[in-house]
């Protein structure tokens, strides 16, 4: 059987769906830390460790977990996850420059430069659900639909991964959109690049 | 001391972004890492510059770390024998 | 026929060579290249000791022909002389040849302008066009333009296994006929935001880094590039070129453990080795030469001593680390020591793991110590990075 999208998450725009429906609105207004607190607090994602990530893993560990929180007993072993952006991380590089461009009273934060490359937001989801699985972060221009359906295929019929999460989590000051689906040879919506450019 | 004892744990709360949690939740001799408040070797790190900026103490081992930050109580022993700052 | 990944050219720069030759003698003739900062205005100039390419960014500039205003970064240009060494070495065409690819990564991407910079971009109008080239695609597509290369490319950015995957994702690109030719590989140059981070989490030696010592205190950074061509069967048979060597096995796998330390047993080293293995259809047996990742870091060489041991069954073959004659090259390293695994296939030759003295007292594992003359028919290559990302690739005759 082909792979098909089985679930799908989105946030952006203070909003959160999943399959399509509304489960959460933010205050509208409110900045992206703001927002993101607000999303871990309505889902109960109880994931203390949460609070010390940067905006790009906070936003791969809300989506990806109001994902898997149903499957949880379902997660294949070897989910593989294959995730890009085009932004990598800027948002803590950014900060991580600024605590170095202090001068004589510059201090650079352990806490901060963990988080300074885009693949930590794999650690972190293969941490909380302890996969051990394969694991890559593209970056691009703009979300590549044909790239992603190409690659996570190609990891199924070669027998690496029975599943595979895939995202797009763009994160940029306050301009965000996390986009993360699960494909796998089940029913489910087609795996083609017209439906994914329709759900982003 | 008991002055130093709140401000570490104000610090603390801050630096290694334990949301939830207000200085009365921290008890001086609460065990720090792993099962007690469960913080990593990160937040050691974390600690070790909060030493370093606000007490003037340059810890060159982070090895050493273990037994200063058993608890609030060993963080506020050490920074009182060692301050510069 | 037969459907093997070969390798067709190579093209590398780090602090013991600005080519492959280069690289070649100095690993040959025992003779490191790390030193203390000499190019970076930084606070840690005189406590650290690193890898660094004695070339001003001036000269690097004048190397490529490049104008003096351009959007290179430093780990652009070490980037793009590099490639073209490879490309030549493989004597491709890339002139309107949209069936070769290039799949690059870096850690740094144009994070050494910017840090530069940065206090002025608003005033320094001039400064300003670095910032559409900070981030890491941009910096491909520039050397993707400088090379004429019209074919598939991205940028992957893992860490310090991101060239490891990106040689890994070249392989199935051909293994799927998607591409006949494709140059893989990364590049990081020296920063000041790579040094500061890796000196606040206190794994920076003082000293020469002693990979697999018992005493051993850190790591060095080092910068650099490196890109292998990898090749179809039928593309180089048809065109009748001689591959260097072939890539036979590779795998990726997450340790799931820390966002910057590994786990005590090597969890994810091993997963990633025995991996590797099923793709190449080989037994650890078959292994004559481990080129290790060996940062030299406490955490790192004891839970990849640890997962050597288990994989190879406590018969672990000859092995050392490079990393101290380059430095730790970060998003480079995968790729630079590729090329000396390849090295190690055609010239026969086992390289030394530099300043080891004492055993770790965990194992019973001694790395290299002299250059030795042996057949080498299989090396396996491990390039393990922060957020547990480990890779292992395996290299033939």
């Amino acid at each position: 059987m082909k792979n098909n999208i089985i679930h799908y998450c989105n946030i952006k725009n203070s909003e959160v769906y999943l399959d399509g429906k509304k489960l959460y609105e933010g205050a509208g207004e409110e900045d992206f830390s703001s927002f993101i607190k607000g999303v871990y607090k309505n889902f109960n994602l109880d994931y203390p460790k949460f609070y010390k990530m940067d905006g790009l893993c906070k936003l791969a560990i809300a989506s990806s977990s109001i994902l898997l929180e149903d499957l949880k007993d379902e997660i294949d072993p070897d989910m593989a996850i294959l995730l890009s952006n085009k932004s990598s991380c800027i948002d803590v590089d950014l900060k991580h420059l600024d605590s170095i461009s202090q001068g004589e009273e510059s201090y650079a934060s352990p806490a901060n430069f963990v988080y300074t490359l885009p693949n930590i937001a794999l650690g972190e989801i293969s941490i909380k659900y302890k996969l051990r699985s394969e694991n890559s972060f593209f970056i691009f221009e703009g979300f590549n639909p044909t790239f992603m359906i190409e690659y996570a295929n190609s990891l199924t019929q070669l027998n690496k991964a029975s599943s595979v999460l895939c995202g797009w989590i763009e994160l940029n000051e306050n301009n965000y959109n996390a986009f993360m689906f699960i494909i796998k040879p089940e029913n489910g919506i087609e795996f083609t690049r017209k439906n994914l450019e329709k759900l982003i | 001391m008991e002055e130093l004892k709140k401000e570490l744990k104000e610090k603390i709360i801050e630096a290694l972004n334990l949301e939830d949690m207000s200085v009365e939740d921290i008890k001086d001799t609460d065990i720090l890492f792993e099962d007690g408040l469960g913080l990593d070797s990160i937040d050691a790190l974390e600690l070790i510059i909060i030493l370093d900026k606000d007490y003037g103490i340059k810890l060159t081992d982070s090895k050493d770390g273990k037994k200063i930050f058993q608890s609030i109580e060993t963080m506020a022993q050490y920074i009182t024998d060692n301050r510069t700052k | 026929m037969e459907d093997r990944i070969a390798i067709t050219g190579m093209g590398i720069v780090s602090a013991i060579g600005m080519n492959a030759a280069e690289n070649l003698m100095s690993l040959k003739g025992n003779k490191h290249g790390i030193s203390k900062i000499e190019h970076i205005d930084t606070t840690l100039k005189d406590k650290i000791l690193v890898g660094e390419i004695k070339k001003t960014n001036l000269e690097l500039e004048e190397i490529l022909g490049l104008p003096a205003l351009n959007n290179f970064s430093r780990s652009s240009m070490l980037g793009a002389i590099a490639a073209k060494e490879a490309i030549g070495d493989a004597e491709i065409n890339t002139e309107g040849n949209t069936s070769i690819g290039f799949v690059n990564s870096t850690t740094v991407g144009g994070m050494d302008m910017i840090e530069q910079f940065y206090d002025n971009f608003l005033e320094k109008k001039e400064h300003q066009h670095y910032i559409e080239v900070h981030d890491a695609g941009s910096n491909t597509d520039l050397i993707s333009e400088y090379l004429g290369i019209n074919g598939f490319v991205t940028t992957i950015s893992t860490a310090c296994s991101s060239a490891a995957n990106a040689i890994m994702l070249g392989a199935r690109m051909i293994k799927s006929g998607r591409l006949d030719q494709v140059i893989v590989g990364g590049m990081d140059g020296l920063c000041k935001f790579t040094i500061n981070g890796f000196n606040t989490l206190m794994i920076l030696s003082e000293t020469y880094n002693q990979p697999f010592d018992e005493n051993r205190k850190g790591l060095n950074l080092g910068e650099g590039a490196a890109y292998l061509v990898l090749e179809s069967e039928k593309s180089y048979k048809k065109r009748g070129k001689t591959p260097l060597a072939f890539l036979k096995g590779y795998a990726n796998a997450n340790d799931a453990y820390h966002q910057t330390a590994s786990s005590e047993q090597g969890d994810g080293a091993f997963l990633a080795m025995k991996s590797a293995f099923e793709v190449a259809n080989m037994k650890p047996e078959e292994i004559d030469y481990v080129n290790a990742h060996g940062t030299a870091t406490p955490n790192n060489d004891l839970s990849e001593g640890r997962a050597m041991v288990n994989i190879f069954n406590n018969k672990v073959p000859d092995f050392s680390s490079t990393k101290p004659f380059t430095g730790h090259t970060l998003a480079a390293a995968a790729s630079v020591e590729a090329v000396y695994s390849i090295f190690a296939l055609r010239e026969n030759l086992v390289f030394p793991s530099l300043n080891f003295v004492e055993n770790m007292k965990e194992f019973n594992l001694t790395p290299q110590q002299k250059l030795e003359e042996k057949e080498v028919s299989a090396v396996l290559s491990n390039s393990f990075g922060f957020g547990g990302n480990c890779s292992s690739l395996i290299f033939v005759k």
